[in-house]
């Protein structure tokens, strides 16, 4: 039989595999030379070695978003993970009307980045000029604040729903043997119940740290880096540094750096891979 | 055999799930009552206010939304490009992923793991290089723009697919081509219909990255001749001063609705779909 289809690889995998080299593979590999070009069109690139990296490893804007990823990463990895975490556990209580608050819940998470940054910047705006703050565009903390609100109410139903799932794959048999054995409802929960959902866990916790990173259309239609690119995470600062300057050797720094921020999510990759092939072989 | 301390929990955890839920609903009830009322009565101060008899303005600002600010074209647009998308990604991607799994060669491997990759690589690296390649190509309209999304988004629809197709018996297969099946035919009639879970969770995670997309079609598409909903919403904030506030709420209330309606009546797929591409990815 392998033989047959073999024969038929221009109609199973032609298409698919041409589309991807325009797609993919061209723009990554001319990408990755255009990081040691300093160019404004493609055509007009000239080689200048590692004069971009040096730049970007130099550029404080770049240092200033990747410390603002990296926090927003962590505090709304911590949030979000530990509420849905929460509310996961109070939906399989057997509470009646579970299933309308599941489908509220993960509602948000069907709206797109521009939409979702907009709503929230009318709230965000009104509820700041109400106590009498400055508005997100010149309000470096509230911008920050405001992104963790806005992500929470993106993704807490999305991981709620993989934690319910979870919690519902557990073995009544353990739960009730706790229950025969006198263990307390904190002693279920952390002896039994989350021991039992770790692979879960591993997966929210890294869904939710790569979100972070990548963040992009919520953070363009929030503060849009504003004020003084302040709020601008790495995808932010990488875009900004190709569109928002003109000038030849803005494009070649904003390449390497795309690089960096490339290395930088395959390394999280990476290690979410390990990660979670450890659980498989303990599970 | 609840004790009364139980029953008592469970109305309070009850009483505070549905003030959550309430609470998480209020952005998308602030969308509405603004796209209610007039201009005027839309402020910075006064967004969390009900319009009254005065401020009410009907359906004036989804008028002005959908016949003058573009709205009517930015739909359309978002939708041929999502359907014709999503439509070459679910026929190309399965058919590819199952000659990846049923022809065992280093080009198979090569491929797979390539498509993989892809799936990590952050849009930035290549945001500039891809808009350029598309440009050459002419791939820069609404019709064409599909060709690059399939390349783009292969990686996912490949990896989700493979992964099933590993589960399909060889067996039936071999039986429909020893009574004379082709390759070809032997795919659609006896893979495809096995296949459809499948589809159906690949098309729902397809379908919302297509139909949210920014980034993308803002570099890739003709800007001056095309907009699509993200890139219209965008560019409504992007104006200040001057920019109309009911008729910008009443595009997002427009673009928020159908999401909203699709997913209460498919929820259950929804929910699915998301699951196993969060448990496989």
């Amino acid at each position: 039989m392998e033989k047959a289809v073999r024969k038929y690889w221009p109609v199973f995998v032609l298409p698919t595999v041409a589309a991807f080299a325009i797609g993919f593979v061209y723009p990554f590999i001319q990408g990755l030379y255009l990081s040691f070009c300093k160019f404004n069109t493609i055509k007009k690139a000239k080689f200048v070695g590692l004069d971009n990296y040096k730049y970007a490893l130099t550029d404080e804007s770049f240092y200033h978003a990747f410390a603002y990823t990296l926090a927003f990463a962590v505090v709304s990895v911590v949030l979000i993970n530990v509420i849905a975490f929460i509310i996961a556990l109070a939906l399989t209580a057997k509470i009646k009307g579970s299933n309308v608050y599941r489908t509220v819940f993960f509602m948000p998470n069907l709206i797109g980045g521009i939409v979702l940054g907009y709503i929230w910047k009318v709230l965000l705006d009104c509820f700041l000029s109400i106590i009498g703050q400055p508005l997100l565009a010149l309000n470096e903390r509230w911008g920050f604040v405001g992104l963790v609100i806005l992500m929470c109410w993106q993704q807490i139903g999305y991981m709620m729903i993989i934690y319910i799932a979870g919690l519902q794959s557990i073995d009544t048999a353990y739960l009730e043997a706790a229950m025969i054995d006198g263990a307390t409802k904190m002693q279920t929960l952390l002896r039994v119940k989350i021991p039992n959902v770790m692979s879960s866990i591993t997966i929210c916790l890294f869904l939710t740290l790569t979100n972070g990173f990548k963040l992009f259309d919520q953070n363009l239609a929030l503060t849009g880096g504003e004020p003084a690119h302040k709020s601008e995470m790495l995808a932010l600062n990488i875009y900004s540094t190709f569109y928002a300057r003109s000038g030849a050797k803005w494009k070649g720094y904003g390449q390497a750096k795309a690089v960096v921020f490339c290395i930088l999510v395959i390394v999280i990759s990476l290690i979410q891979l390990r990660a979670t092939k450890k659980r498989e072989v303990q599970a | 055999m609840e004790t009364k301390k139980q029953t008592i929990g469970k109305i309070i955890l009850s009483v505070i799930l549905a003030i959550v839920s309430i609470a998480w609903l209020y952005p998308i009830f602030m969308i509405l009552i603004n796209s209610l009322k007039q201009e005027r009565a839309i402020s910075t101060t006064t967004v969390f206010t009900l319009p009254t008899v005065e401020t009410f303005n009907g359906l004036k600002n989804f008028k002005e939304a959908i016949f003058a600010q573009g709205f009517a074209s930015a739909f359309g647009y978002s939708f041929v490009i999502t359907v014709s998308s999503l439509v070459l990604i679910i026929l190309c991607c399965s058919m590819c992923a199952w000659y990846i799994t049923r022809v065992n060669s280093l080009f198979s491997k090569v491929v797979y793991y390539m498509f993989v990759f892809s799936m990590v690589v952050p849009f930035q690296m290549l945001m500039f290089t891809l808009s350029a390649t598309a440009d050459r190509l002419n791939f820069d309209t609404p019709y064409k723009i599909c060709i690059i999304y399939l390349g783009f988004g292969a990686g996912l629809a490949v990896f989700m697919f493979t992964g099933f197709m590993k589960t399909i018996p060889v067996e039936l297969e071999e039986a429909a081509m020893i009574d004379g099946c082709g390759p070809i035919r032997t795919f659609f009639q006896i893979d495809f219909p096995v296949l459809k879970p499948t589809i159906i969770s690949v098309s729902i995670l397809e379908a919302m990255w297509l139909w949210n997309d920014y980034l993308l079609p803002y570099l890739v598409l003709d800007r001056k001749k095309y907009t699509t909903i993200p890139i219209l919403i965008q560019y409504f904030k992007g104006s200040y001063g001057s920019v109309q506030m009911g008729p910008m709420m009443a595009c997002i209330l427009m673009t928020v609705l159908p999401i909203i309606i699709l997913y209460l009546s498919m929820q259950k797929y929804i929910i699915e779909g998301v699951v196993a591409g969060a448990v496989k990815g």
